[in-house]
């Protein structure tokens, strides 16, 4: 009998990998409202934004990028290893992954306590008294990375799921395709973050 | 075709037993009736809400509540109409139902993601609902949400913020499961122009729904962080802008009426070919103008807000895509029109909803120029004008595209007959009262009657008086026809495979279809709508 053979057909590669690209174009629009607004508030308040940027510390930004920029290449490669069937490397790979995100996340905790030590928050004294443009600039710092840090850790747990999946052998060198959706969110959330970093931190 | 080893889907017994049955169900034609129920339900609540509205503008002054209770009234009314009936119901319902047969497939893609969907729609409209009875009362914005009052509004707001967040996401992730599914599930053979029309038009609604949608969910988590913690986006004191709003709230809530609107052509399209057993007139056209609608409206969101302060090049140029939109729409009705010239009509209770959805639609087309143009658009701006227009367009496009799909699919989905007669009937009540009810909007709003307002001038009292007719008499209509189905899906004659001579592949397998759609999935080797031998499509 054909009814338990439905559900199965469903489940190839190129499905769910389609179905994921979709998903990363509705998170870039996502973003894109924050960078349309960004926008906006630059280009009106453009000196204001190189003093508040002067704020931000280059060298935590810079880390931070540098800490993604890896990440992203150690899934890539994870990815790889896991095609050509070597399931140590592959557990590895994403390890030092997701020890890079914590880093990454562990960083951005000092940073914004260190801003949070000056009262620099939203709808802090010291903010409503700053001049309009850094209030605002000040403001989509926070809800920008905010937002950023939140996909950070989404795609933590994601990579977390696929390495338990990859330890049980529920993913394997044939079957990989969560493995290559949580690379493709990985990398969505690195690109992210190299617009993010010069928008920021590079424009004093 | 049928043989003894395909179950009915309703009657299917799964891992799963009893209401479980349906509540984890993946098969997308029981999640399809999972929307039905839901959308049904909330339906009338938001309708009734409606009518105490109507009932308390039917005199001037106070009548039955008071204006605080008023506006949480029209603000509740318009987030449950927009965000959980009307943007995903026909898409979610019968696109679920019917997209993966009519592109002769087993089920959609990602099963289990929709049902997830079902269940974020639920929470989503929950927590709208919710939002009335929190204590600090419902909130009064309106649906649109405008700053700076949504900010400064000590009613709960932020409830109806999420519960619009939510609902968006649940819209997103079903679109992308219908374009994932048309992409790569369609049956051998069936080449994109080779697809029926209601599959084309839920692929150019899927679009804007994946694309669109997130913008709306970024602006909504703004203005919730702006009263949560002042960040200031929208706040001049604090150097924000709330024209800023008013344009990102657009950029989603405009196309947003395509997302409502397509699948209602879609359906429409579908329903007179059959009728007038003629293959559709100028498929490609429709095809590209689905198309071309999805594309051009998304850049006409600007005329929302010509009075509220843009460049007039800004302006000029929203208005004029706004007239270029229309013509692909004006393409359609051709098309509609056009199907029907020649054909041997069969006016059953679906193509008499589905004529009466080209009329209400016209006049709802046509009034929107009214407010497209610049010159008029500041004469009727933000009046009982505008109301009676997206009505026309939502409920008697939208609304009525959708009983003209109940009434075209539901011998099909539920395998029994209704009493055509009472439908027809009910019919009468819903199209009378639906014109009295919204027309008389049009005049007094030209006179000058502002939207939302709880109280007005004695020279508005006899539109305001019809229209409360008006509505009484369509809420009746409404009760009539879905007594109506709800009698057929109980007690109805059983229904045959093709009681309406329909070509489209649904018509092709058993009522109510089993649980797996097809036997064998079809081969398709021509173009859909073929109404050669009629003997080959008992």
């Amino acid at each position: 009998m054909a009814v338990h053979q439905i559900h199965t057909e469903h489940t190839d590669s190129e499905t769910g990998k389609l179905g994921m690209w979709i998903f990363l174009f509705t998170e870039l629009f996502l973003f894109g409202g924050l960078f349309l607004v960004y926008s906006i508030f630059r280009a009106k308040y453009s000196a204001e934004f190189h003093v508040a940027a002067g704020e931000l510390n280059a060298f935590i930004g810079t880390l931070n990028t540098v800490f993604l920029l890896v990440s992203s290449m150690t899934v890539a490669m994870a990815l790889a290893a896991m095609q050509k069937g070597d399931r140590r490397l592959t557990l590895f790979l994403l390890m030092v992954t997701i020890i890079l995100a914590a880093l990454f996340i562990l960083n951005k905790y000092f940073e914004w306590s260190h801003k949070f030590e000056y009262g620099i928050y939203p709808g802090s004294p010291v903010l409503k008294n700053m001049p309009h443009g850094e209030l605002l600039f000040f403001g989509l710092y926070y809800m920008m990375t905010g937002l950023h840090a939140l996909h950070v850790l989404i795609g933590m747990v994601l990579l977390s799921i696929t390495t338990v999946r990859v330890r049980a052998r529920r993913i394997n060198s044939t079957r990989y395709l969560m493995l290559e959706n949580s690379a493709l969110y990985w990398h969505l959330v690195d690109l992210i973050w190299i617009f993010l970093f010069p928008l920021l931190y590079l424009i004093t | 075709m049928a043989s003894e080893t395909q179950v009915s889907y309703l009657e299917y017994q799964g891992r799963h037993k009893g209401i479980w049955s349906w509540l984890l169900s993946t098969d997308h034609k029981r999640i399809g009736l999972l929307y039905l129920y839901a959308v049904i339900v909330f339906f009338f609540i938001a309708a009734f809400l409606g009518l105490l509205m109507r009932i308390e503008l039917i005199a001037p002054g106070r009548t039955i509540m008071e204006p605080q209770t008023y506006n949480g009234l029209f603000t509740i009314h318009g987030i449950i109409m927009i965000f959980v009936i009307v943007i995903p119901g026909l898409a979610t319902i019968f696109g679920n139902f019917f997209l993966p047969i009519l592109i002769g497939a087993r089920d959609v893609a990602f099963p289990r993601l929709n049902l997830f969907s079902w269940y974020l729609y639920i929470l989503g409209a929950l927590l709208g609902v919710a939002s009335q009875f929190m204590k600090s009362g419902p909130p009064d914005t309106g649906w649109t949400f405008y700053v700076p009052y949504s900010v400064e509004s000590s009613t709960s707001v932020i409830w109806a913020l999420t519960a619009a967040f939510i609902l968006g996401f649940s819209s997103i992730l079903t679109g992308l499961n219908f374009i994932v599914t048309i992409h790569r599930m369609r049956a051998p053979g069936m080449k994109w122009m080779r697809m029926p029309l209601f599959p084309w038009a839920l692929y150019a609604t899927a679009w804007i729904q994946v694309l669109a949608t997130p913008i709306i969910g970024i602006t909504l988590m703004m203005v919730i962080a702006e009263r949560v913690l002042n960040i200031g986006f929208f706040d001049p004191a604090l150097g924000g802008d709330p024209v800023l709003f008013q344009h990102l709230f657009w950029i989603y809530s405009h196309p947003a009426v395509y997302i409502m609107i397509l699948p209602a052509m879609g359906v429409v399209t579908e329903i007179f070919p059959t009728f007038s057993q003629k293959p559709v007139f100028g498929y490609g056209a429709i095809v590209l103008s689905s198309l071309a609608i999805a594309f051009v409206g998304y850049f006409v969101w600007g005329h929302h807000m010509f009075t509220a302060g843009m460049s007039y090049s800004a302006r000029w140029f929203f208005s004029f895509l706004t007239f270029i939109v229309a013509i692909p729409s004006a393409i359609k009705v051709f098309n509609w029109i056009s199907t029907m010239y020649g054909g041997s009509i069969d006016l059953k209770p679906p193509l008499l909803y589905a004529i009466s959805f080209i009329f209400l639609f016209m006049i709802g087309g046509f009034t929107g120029l009214v407010l497209g143009s610049l010159a008029t658009n500041v004469q009727t701006h933000d009046t009982a004008f505008v109301v009676a227009h997206f009505h026309y367009i939502i409920f008697g496009g939208m609304g009525f595209a959708f009983f003209a799909a109940i009434h075209y699919w539901f011998p099909k989905m539920f395998g029994r007959m209704y009493n055509n007669k009472v439908a027809n009937i009910a019919w009468g009540f819903n199209f009378v009262g639906f014109n009295l009810l919204y027309f008389p909007l049009f005049i007094i709003g030209l006179q000058g009657m502002p939207r939302r307002a709880y109280d007005y001038l004695p020279q508005f009292h006899t539109g305001h008086f019809l229209s409360t007719i008006g509505a009484f008499i369509l809420f009746a209509g409404l009760i009539l026809m879905v007594y109506n189905l709800i009698v057929a899906a109980r007690r109805g004659v059983k229904a045959p495979a093709n009681p309406w001579h329909g070509v489209t592949l649904e018509w092709k397998i058993p009522s109510p279809p089993p649980h797996e759609n097809f036997e064998e999935i079809p081969e398709i080797t021509s173009k859909p709508y073929f109404f050669g031998k009629k003997e080959e499509t008992k």
